[in-house]
This record gives C-alpha cells, structure tokens and sequence, in this order.
C-alpha cells in the first residue's frame, strides 16, 4: 500500500524524524483554521498518490490563513493525472537553503535492502540516477544488520553530504531506518530532506509503501487504507477474501492461481483482437484449494460488474479440485437466478476433472458452456463478449 | 539425474501437525516422497500416524536431522511464525528449505534470505511457492505428481498453476525436474540457479523458463542464458495485460512505472536466442519442435 504525504509525515513524526508542523484539510475552511493554528507562511499540498502535483498546480505556497483558505478552495476537487484531491496539507513554510535526497527500499534484484542519498534532491531522482549517476550512491543494507549510526556516517559520506549537516542527516537516516523496519516498510523516501537557512535538517516531503503480507503484524495500518479510492467491486471482493482487480475489458475472469489468471488475461486480450478488441475485465485469483462457496463468491462479484458481457472461469486443479469448481458454479447460478445473465464459458483441466465437467454436463444450465482448451475456451468468452 | 533432489532426498516437515502440513504430507507420501518426520515446536516425541506412516515429531530441525538424517526440509508454518521456522533450518544446516507459505512479510523473506547467505549452507526455495518435483522420485511441496513422468524437459517457473499447465501441455515427454520459485520480491532460489543447474543436468535436453511481470529476474536469467546456457530454452512469461501499479495476485507481480513490465521480459529473453510462446500452449508448442516430438 502507498500512503499520502501527510500520512508518511505522520509516520515520520511517530519514529523521531525531523518534520514541520502540518495539518490536513479536506475544506477551504478547515485550511483556514489549519493554517491560523500553524501561523505564518504556509505551503498548501494536493494530497495524490502520484507524481508532478508540482507542475500540474497542486503546490501552493500562501502568505497567510485566508490566502491558504482561498488556494486550498482551488486546489481541493482538481483533477491530477486521473486522481481526484480530496485532501490538502498544510504545512509550515521553510526557509530552505539545500535539498536532499534519501532512500531506503526494497533491491529485488540483489535481495536486499539499498540506500541511495544524493545531496542532489528536490527533482525526480530517477533523472539524476538517468544524467548524473555519480551523484547518487546506493549503498545495499543487510536486512541482518540493518542501519547503525555508524553505517548511516558510512553512507552520507559515500553520497558526499556537507560537514557541517553530517550528524543530522545520520540521525534522519537512522531514524528513516526504524520507520522502514518496524512499519514493514518496502520504500521510504524522502525528497526533498532540506537544510534550512537556521541550518537545520527536516524531512519536507515523503513517500512510504507498505508491506501488506504484514498487516497481521501491524493492526494500525489498516486506518491508512484510503476507503474512498477503492473501487466497490474490489472492496467487496476483499471483504470476502478474494484476490481481486478492476480491469476495463469486458470478459470476467476467474481462475486459479495468480500466474495462470494473468495468463488467462492475456491469452483473452489475444484472442479478443479478432473480435472486436474485447479485453479481460478483471483479475480474479480463487487460490489454491478453492471451494465451492469462493467459487460462488468469485462469480457473483464478477456477475455484478455491469461492464461485463461474458464470463471465463479457467481453472487447472492442482490442489483445486475441479468438482468443487463445478458445484461452486452451479451453486452460484441457483444463487443468482434470473439475476444471472451472461454467458458463462468453462474450462476445467486436473484434478478430479472428469467428476467437474460430468458436473456441469448434468446440471446444463443454459449459460453455461465448456471447452476443452484454455486458447479455446478464451476464443468463445471473446466472441461471446463482442456480441 | 535431477536437479535440487533425488530418489534419496530424506525430508522433514516443518508445521507437519496443522491441517496444510498433514494434507500434503499425506500427498508426498503417496508420490514416493521419503518423508522421514516432522518438525513443530513444542510437539517434539509425538509420534503421528500418516496413513500407517509412523513419523516422528521434533521440537527442532536440529534435532530432527540428528535424528532421521534428514537433507531436505519443506514449511508449511504461517506467515507469522515462517521467519524463526526458517531460521531453525538454516542453524541446522540443511542443506535445501523449500518454503510453501504464502504471505510471509517481505522483511522476514529479506531477513532470512541474508542470515541464508552468512551461514553458505543453505539452499532456499520459495518463498511462496509450489516447491519441486522429479517424476518418479521426489516431490517436495504441492505440485501434483499425477500430471506428468520423468524425461527430458527442465522446469523453472515463478508460478504454481503455470507449472501445472505447462507439465500438463507436455506430458506425453515428461520432466527431469520442475521448480516452482515463487511469486514473492525475495525468493531464495531463482531462475538462474536453476537454469545453471540444468544445463548442468546430463538428463535435462531441453529447459522451459516460465516468468511474470514484477523485478528484473528475467532480465538478469536472459543475460545468464546467452552466456552460458547451451541447452535449448523456450519461455513464456505472464501479465502482458496487467495495469501499472496494481499487484497481480503474486506478492512481487507487479509493474513499476517502465520497470517490470511483461514486454520488457520478452524482448529481453528473445535477444538472447530464447524462443517465447505467446500462450502456454504456444510455448509448449515451440519447446516440442526443438525437440522434435
């Protein structure tokens, strides 16, 4: 999960690291008050969770409580590269002498942490790390280890801070360090981190992902889920536990097992460009082991969604047995009734397969048809959408 | 021959006595897997019966392997208590851990992957992942043994389901051994472990390398084969379709603005002389004209 700025801010502030006073409004009024609390010049910040806010207008700086009250009224509602704001920052506004740039995250490909600082920051780092590489380092982390202070010392002078802010920026990085490890971090990001004309060192803006494998561990997160960004269909489906995303196609999927779902997708957006262009319309991942019940959840979610026009449930039984897929389907059909009315194209291989198609022959529900392949069977619920 | 395991791989179970470890004992055992016991915390002495297989409980791997000379362990402990499962395995030096578990934090993965590479005797497979299997001879995980035999084909996939489809396609040739990887950010064995090991593998002619969007891992396994994979290698790689930014079912599969992507991968594997299907079936396709059969 991404979190907003001002929810990274917050996580910040928890663990130690430097950050200015703000407040989050999501009313021009509610600006107002936040800015006449936080006195002075404040900068008023579209909260999206995606980049170039600055360029697109969503970074305002405002002299004063009514000035933020009006610039917060314009930014609030904005359309951001497809994200509405729903959420304005106030923060302080620093006098900022030199920016920053720190980072610790995920290195999938070495398996490790990494670290890359750079006293290059405020731009987008991927055009320093694309122009001027010698100006970021990237130092990896052992996840054994983690960041002591003296590694944190190690690390800023191998990205060359300045002196006279080394020891600061060494305590921030520790600090970014225990947000990173004990939040199950994956990226914590801080850029611009500023030194002040006072000559202080704080974390101005932040980006932290987190781990969702370690939601069991970390029962506070879930407040940071952002409820109103959430589709209605992915949430119902997470509510019944189902692996679940919004596509914008129009043939449903189901399957079992993630790679065998993308796949699916894919053999359905391949087939579909002899008809018509149809595109799969989600992902749906029963999961090993399916029962009949999720397989009846699965189909409900994707009969709701009005953008489909046909069905594929493509399932290969490894531990899945294709029986229970067949009376989960049936199941879901007596469920719905007359609610049902898309076809519904079925491919059943593995175990027990013989037992889940004999199911589905018996049962002959109208809407229902099954196919030997999965080219096959994608070639029908493709024809069958463009219809 | 094989890769990872043979007909004599002795292994233990860690988690044997919850419901996912005894289920797929039972099926290990039934494939001709030499399951010799099992090992949870607190249980050590238990004795439990798996259709009139006495296996016995240990409290550690430690113990486990002193005992049964055991050199191969699978997990099937959840998230919350894989990382210090794990870490038991790797104090004991096992020699291979495959790792079943779903949804292990990618800070424990990290954590015990790096503690793994201290220690150097440790072979880790997975996490999130199917495990392996040599027809005939060992299966270690959940991969059905009833789908294929053994011949020729090498198998390396980050998928499961994919795994199964793919040895299903090609069942009439069969396979030296298939290897799930996993799905997570951080797994233990990864494509160019095991293409090394293939192309090391008298028995293996020909290798399947099945891939999915998220990570460089095949990038990085294209380069591996140009340089030093002689043997024919035929790939396929899943999420073509995937939107960016969203996780597709697998923890690690996931597209990062330009980075990941299911193009990316393919370009990558076909500069480096590796035919690549279009759908499983097309893969399959190509890998029995390199074979001939």
């Amino acid at each position: 999960m991404d979190l907003f700025e001002y929810q990274a801010r917050d996580l910040f502030e928890k663990h130690g690291v430097p950050v200015l006073a703000a407040a989050i409004a999501t009313t021009a009024d509610e600006a107002e008050s936040a800015a006449t609390k936080i006195g002075g010049k404040v900068v008023v910040k579209a909260q999206v969770k995606v980049g170039g806010r600055g360029k697109a207008g969503g970074v305002k700086l405002a002299e004063n409580p009514a000035d933020a009250r009006e610039k917060a009224g314009a930014i609030l509602g904005m359309d951001i590269k497809g994200h509405v704001v729903r959420t304005v920052m106030i923060a302080a506004a620093a006098p900022i002498e030199s920016e920053y740039y720190l980072a610790i995250l995920l290195d999938r490909s070495n398996r490790t942490f990494l670290v890359m600082a750079s006293v290059s920051g405020g731009m987008d780092i991927e055009e320093v790390a694309h122009s001027a590489p010698e100006k970021l380092a990237k130092i990896p982390v052992s996840a054994v280890d983690g960041i002591s202070l003296a590694k944190a010392h190690e690390i800023i002078t191998a990205a060359n801070f300045p002196a006279d802010v080394s020891d600061q920026v060494a305590h921030v990085l520790v600090k970014l360090w225990e947000v990173f490890q004990s939040e199950d971090a994956t990226l914590v990001e801080v850029n611009p981190l500023v030194k002040t004309k006072d000559g202080k060192v704080i974390a101005l803006d932040g980006k932290v992902t987190l781990d969702d494998n370690a939601d069991f561990r970390q029962p506070e997160h879930e407040a940071l889920i952002d409820q109103a960004a959430e589709n209605p269909l992915e949430a119902a489906a997470k509510e019944k536990g189902l692996n679940y995303v919004k596509l914008d196609g129009q043939v449903g999927i189901i399957g079992n097992g993630a790679g065998l779902v993308m796949s699916t997708l894919d053999v359905v957006a391949y087939a579909g460009e002899k008809h018509g262009g149809v595109r799969p319309a989600n992902f749906l991942d029963i999961g090993g082991g399916a029962s009949a019940q999720v397989m009846a959840d699965g189909l409900s979610i994707i009969l709701g969604d009005k953008d489909v026009k046909s069905v594929f449930v493509n399932v290969f039984g490894g531990i899945t047995a294709c029986d229970a897929v067949a009376t989960g389907i049936v199941q879901a059909l007596e469920l719905l009734g007359s609610a049902a009315t898309k076809p519904i194209v079925v491919r059943l291989d593995g175990n027990n397969v013989l037992e889940g198609r004999a199911i589905l022959d018996k049962a002959a529900h109208p809407l229902v048809q099954q196919l030997d392949t999965m080219d096959g069977a994608a070639d029908r619920a493709a024809e069958l959408a463009a219809k | 021959m094989s890769i990872f395991l043979n007909e004599n791989t002795k292994v233990i179970v860690q988690g044997m006595t919850g419901s996912e470890g005894t289920k797929h004992t039972r099926r290990m055992l039934a494939s001709g897997t030499k399951i010799v016991g099992g090992v949870t915390p607190g249980k050590g002495g238990q004795v439990v019966d798996i259709d009139g297989n006495q296996l016995p409980v240990f409290n550690t791997v430690a113990e486990a392997m002193t005992a049964t000379g055991a050199n191969a362990s699978v997990v099937f402990v959840p998230p919350k208590f894989a990382k210090a499962a794990v870490i038991d395995a790797i104090d004991a030096a096992m020699p291979l851990v495959v790792v079943i578990t779903e949804g292990i934090p990618v800070h424990d993965s990290a954590s015990f992957y790096a503690y793994s590479l201290t220690k150097g005797t440790t072979r880790i497979v997975g996490p999130n992942c199917p495990g392996l299997i040599s027809p005939g001879k060992s299966n270690i995980g959940i991969i059905p043994a009833d789908i294929t035999g053994a011949g020729p084909i090498g198998l390396v996939s980050k998928s499961g389901t994919l795994t199964y489809q793919m040895m299903y396609e090609l069942r009439d040739i069969g396979f030296s051994t298939a290897v799930g990887i996993g799905g997570d950010p951080v797994i233990g064995t990864t494509h160019i472990d095991c293409l090394r090991a293939f192309q090391d593998d008298p028995e293996t002619q020909a290798i399947v390398m099945i891939g999915e969007i998220g990570g460089d891992a095949e990038e990085r396994a294209a380069a591996f084969i140009a340089e030093y994979v002689t043997k024919p290698v035929v790939g396929y790689v899943a999420g073509f379709t995937a939107p960016e930014g969203k996780t597709m079912g697998h923890a690690g599969a996931i597209v990062s603005g330009s980075s990941g992507t299911a193009q990316g991968k393919k370009d990558a594997l076909e500069a480096a002389g590796v035919k690549v299907g279009q759908t499983p079936s097309e893969t399959a396709r190509l890998l029995r004209a390199i074979l001939g059969r």
